[in-house]
């Protein structure tokens, strides 16, 4: 058998329960600690049964241990990962942060996904940013975006406590990721919390301003293009329609507007196939932490 | 059975310097930007606000119909920046205060922030009925901020009276001095407002205020705000004109009318509110608010009022029918800033229809 990096998890809530199932099927990442802060927590006893050691004192504990992790998921809060950071960079650990803490280089995997796999930390933005950013990246890679809009519905059983207390760190977060990553010189992002039962699958639409003469063939082809790259990582990543243009009016500010509809389900690791936007996070995490992992065993 | 003129509680139980029984609203300039698509110009907002400062509104809201950063793609452009108008109305007033609304997860911090700095007193912070939750950094700094706090539970029809109270209460331990029974969809039926306004007045009375905000997409703005007022709430909204979102908000002149007759004192003038909405408002409607079909059936289906002029849009853009449209976003339990999701509905629509053909 190979050798495979290893790595801790950081969090043992829902995210990090979903991340731990799907390292437990990687070829190239061994997750053998899960870290959790509560002795009764439920996703430790997970993890636990399914022959990970787990701990509920802390990376305190972590980083006293003979053997260090390789690579650290940090699937806690962004509070908990700016201070543990540095630590973990001290340590000579690699952090991959589902926190929207932004400490390192943001990654969406099919656009930039190769570019900092020498970097100490690297950020997953947000459930919204994933979904939508590369679809940005889709169009702008194709013709100038001067301005682009995400709108993400989620349905609100799953939005944790700290994606609601921190809704504003959301919408930053996404547009800043809108601009830096998807490529559009303005980006904006809205996030809906949708409680209908049954629970709805995540949505998005991304809407993207072009030049009224920009090759619609192409913005088409590139988007059909784009969501069989993210596919690779997330198979419930769907086109609801194709790419949709309005021609330019003062409605549209003189700039065609292209729309585009996508779907997320969920693979149902451990969430619920509704809950596409964790799922989202959890496979590019996966995804990214891979990339890191085999550039590391190189 | 009480008097239909007993009011059981009045403003003057929570501002003891008031002199008056209900506390009014006008939302033209928020709600009605809606109906407006967005595009209000400086003059209208100068003319509006001092025409209402004029009759003795007390409380006057100015924001993009989706609230403060609602400008976008999704729900239409603002003609004018609505922290210029926001400015201009504060510089306009004499007496009223300015207010605004804001919509978490659309709006953020900053936008509260620069209102302030624009001259707006009152801070409406609006989420779906079910997620109060996402509003508690927003209380929180509005009232280190000095701003007066209004929460809105949008939607409310779509929930029972006890978990409306329970969602108020998270307002209120979260700063919200005021909390609103919102019947954005204009389907609440007259004794399902009350209960409303009863389970709040019963859960968050003795902190905070109940206000009730009403549309006009089954013809009963202002009925439903009388039992509102009899049930306890003291901060009433409407829309001189009805100049708002679906078929409308309550009329406000038509409701100060019925205050006048019933007794209940609004500290506004009546004859003065009739001529600025003849004069003044009606002038700024792109048309009257009417209870059209598509209107009716926002109100029937329970859909968002706001989504009237987008599923317009989405229904001569693939021609297919508005009504469908809307019918179908009440079956997909779609709530207030998914209006992206009527062009999808509107291409499923049309996928139908091709397929039939």
């Amino acid at each position: 058998m190979t050798r495979k990096v290893t790595a801790a998890i950081v969090g043992p809530g829902n995210i990090g329960t979903d991340l731990l199932f799907k390292l437990l099927r990687s070829d190239v990442i061994e997750p053998r600690w899960m870290i959790g802060v509560d002795s009764t927590s439920e996703g430790l006893e997970r993890a636990r049964q399914r022959g990970v050691e787990a701990s509920h004192e802390g990376v305190d504990w972590l980083l006293k241990q003979d053997e260090l992790p390789e690579l650290i998921f940090e699937a806690t809060s962004a509070y908990v990962h700016r201070e543990y950071a540095p630590r973990y960079a001290e340590a000579g650990i690699r952090a991959i942060d589902l926190t929207p803490a932004a400490v390192g280089p943001a990654v969406i995997p099919p656009v930039n996904g190769e570019e900092h796999l020498a970097a100490e930390n690297v950020n997953m933005i947000t459930c919204g940013g994933q979904a939508t950013i590369p679809m940005v990246h889709a169009v702008s890679r194709v013709t100038p975006v001067p301005y682009a809009e995400i709108v993400a519905s989620v349905s609100s059983a799953s939005a944790g406590p700290g994606t609601r207390a921190n809704i504003d760190e959301f919408t930053r977060t996404t547009a800043k990721g809108v601009e830096t990553i998807g490529g559009a010189d303005r980006g904006k992002a809205i996030i809906i919390l949708n409680p209908a039962e049954p629970p709805m699958i995540m949505r998005d639409t991304i809407f993207c301003a072009v030049a009224p003469d920009a090759d619609r063939d192409a913005i088409s082809e590139s988007v059909v293009r784009m969501q069989q790259q993210v596919q690779e990582y997330v198979p419930g990543y769907r086109l609801l329609q194709d790419a949709q243009f309005d021609d330019a009016s003062p409605a549209t500010q003189g700039k065609t507007k292209v729309s585009i509809f996508v779907e997320i389900e969920g693979a149902g690791d451990y969430l619920p196939p509704y809950a596409g936007n964790l799922d989202i996070m959890t496979a590019a995490a996966a995804q990214v932490g891979e990339s890191i992992a085999k550039e590391m065993l190189r | 059975m009480s008097d239909i003129n007993t009011l059981s509680r009045t403003w003057t139980d929570t501002d003891p310097a008031s002199e008056l029984d209900l506390r009014l609203t006008d939302t033209c300039l928020r709600d009605g930007s809606h109906h407006k698509r967005h595009q209000f110009v400086e003059q209208e907002v100068r003319d509006i606000v001092g025409a209402l400062d004029a009759a003795g509104i007390p409380v006057i809201e100015v924001a993009h119909g989706d609230g403060l950063g609602g400008s976008s793609f999704n729900y239409g452009f603002s003609a004018t920046p609505e922290q210029d108008l926001i400015k201009l109305a504060a510089e306009t007033a004499t007496s009223a205060k300015i207010a605004f609304l804001m919509l978490p997860g659309v709006g953020t911090k900053d936008d509260i922030r620069a209102a302030q700095n624009n001259g707006a007193q009152i801070c409406r912070i609006a989420t779906h009925c079910t997620e109060a939750d996402t509003s508690q950094q927003h209380f929180g700094l509005a009232r280190e901020l000095g701003l007066e706090t209004v929460g809105f539970l949008m939607m409310s029809h779509t929930q029972p009276p006890e978990r409306l109270a329970k969602e108020a209460r998270i307002m209120v331990d979260a700063g919200c001095q005021c909390v609103y029974v919102v019947d954005s969809a204009g389907a609440l039926i007259m004794e399902a407002v009350s209960d409303r306004v009863s389970a709040m007045v019963a859960e968050i009375g003795s902190e905070a205020t109940v206000g009730f905000h009403g549309h006009e997409n089954l013809g009963l703005g202002v009925a439903n705000t009388v039992i509102a007022a009899r049930a306890g709430a003291t901060q009433i909204d409407g829309s001189v004109r009805r100049f708002g979102a679906g078929a409308g908000n309550t009329p406000l002149e038509a409701f100060v009318g019925v205050a006048d007759k019933l007794g209940w004192k609004t500290g506004v003038d009546f004859l003065q509110l009739v001529d600025a909405a003849e004069e003044v408002v009606l002038p700024a409607m792109p048309e009257e608010c009417h209870l059209g079909r598509n209107a009716l059936m926002i109100g029937y289906a329970g859909v968002y009022s706001s989504f009237l002029r987008h599923a317009d849009n989405a229904a001569a853009r693939y021609d297919v029918s508005a009504a469908k449209i809307l019918l179908e976003a009440g079956e997909r339990k779609l709530i207030g800033g998914q209006e992206d999701q009527l062009i999808d509905i509107a291409l499923q629509l049309k996928a139908k229809d091709n397929a039939n053909a």
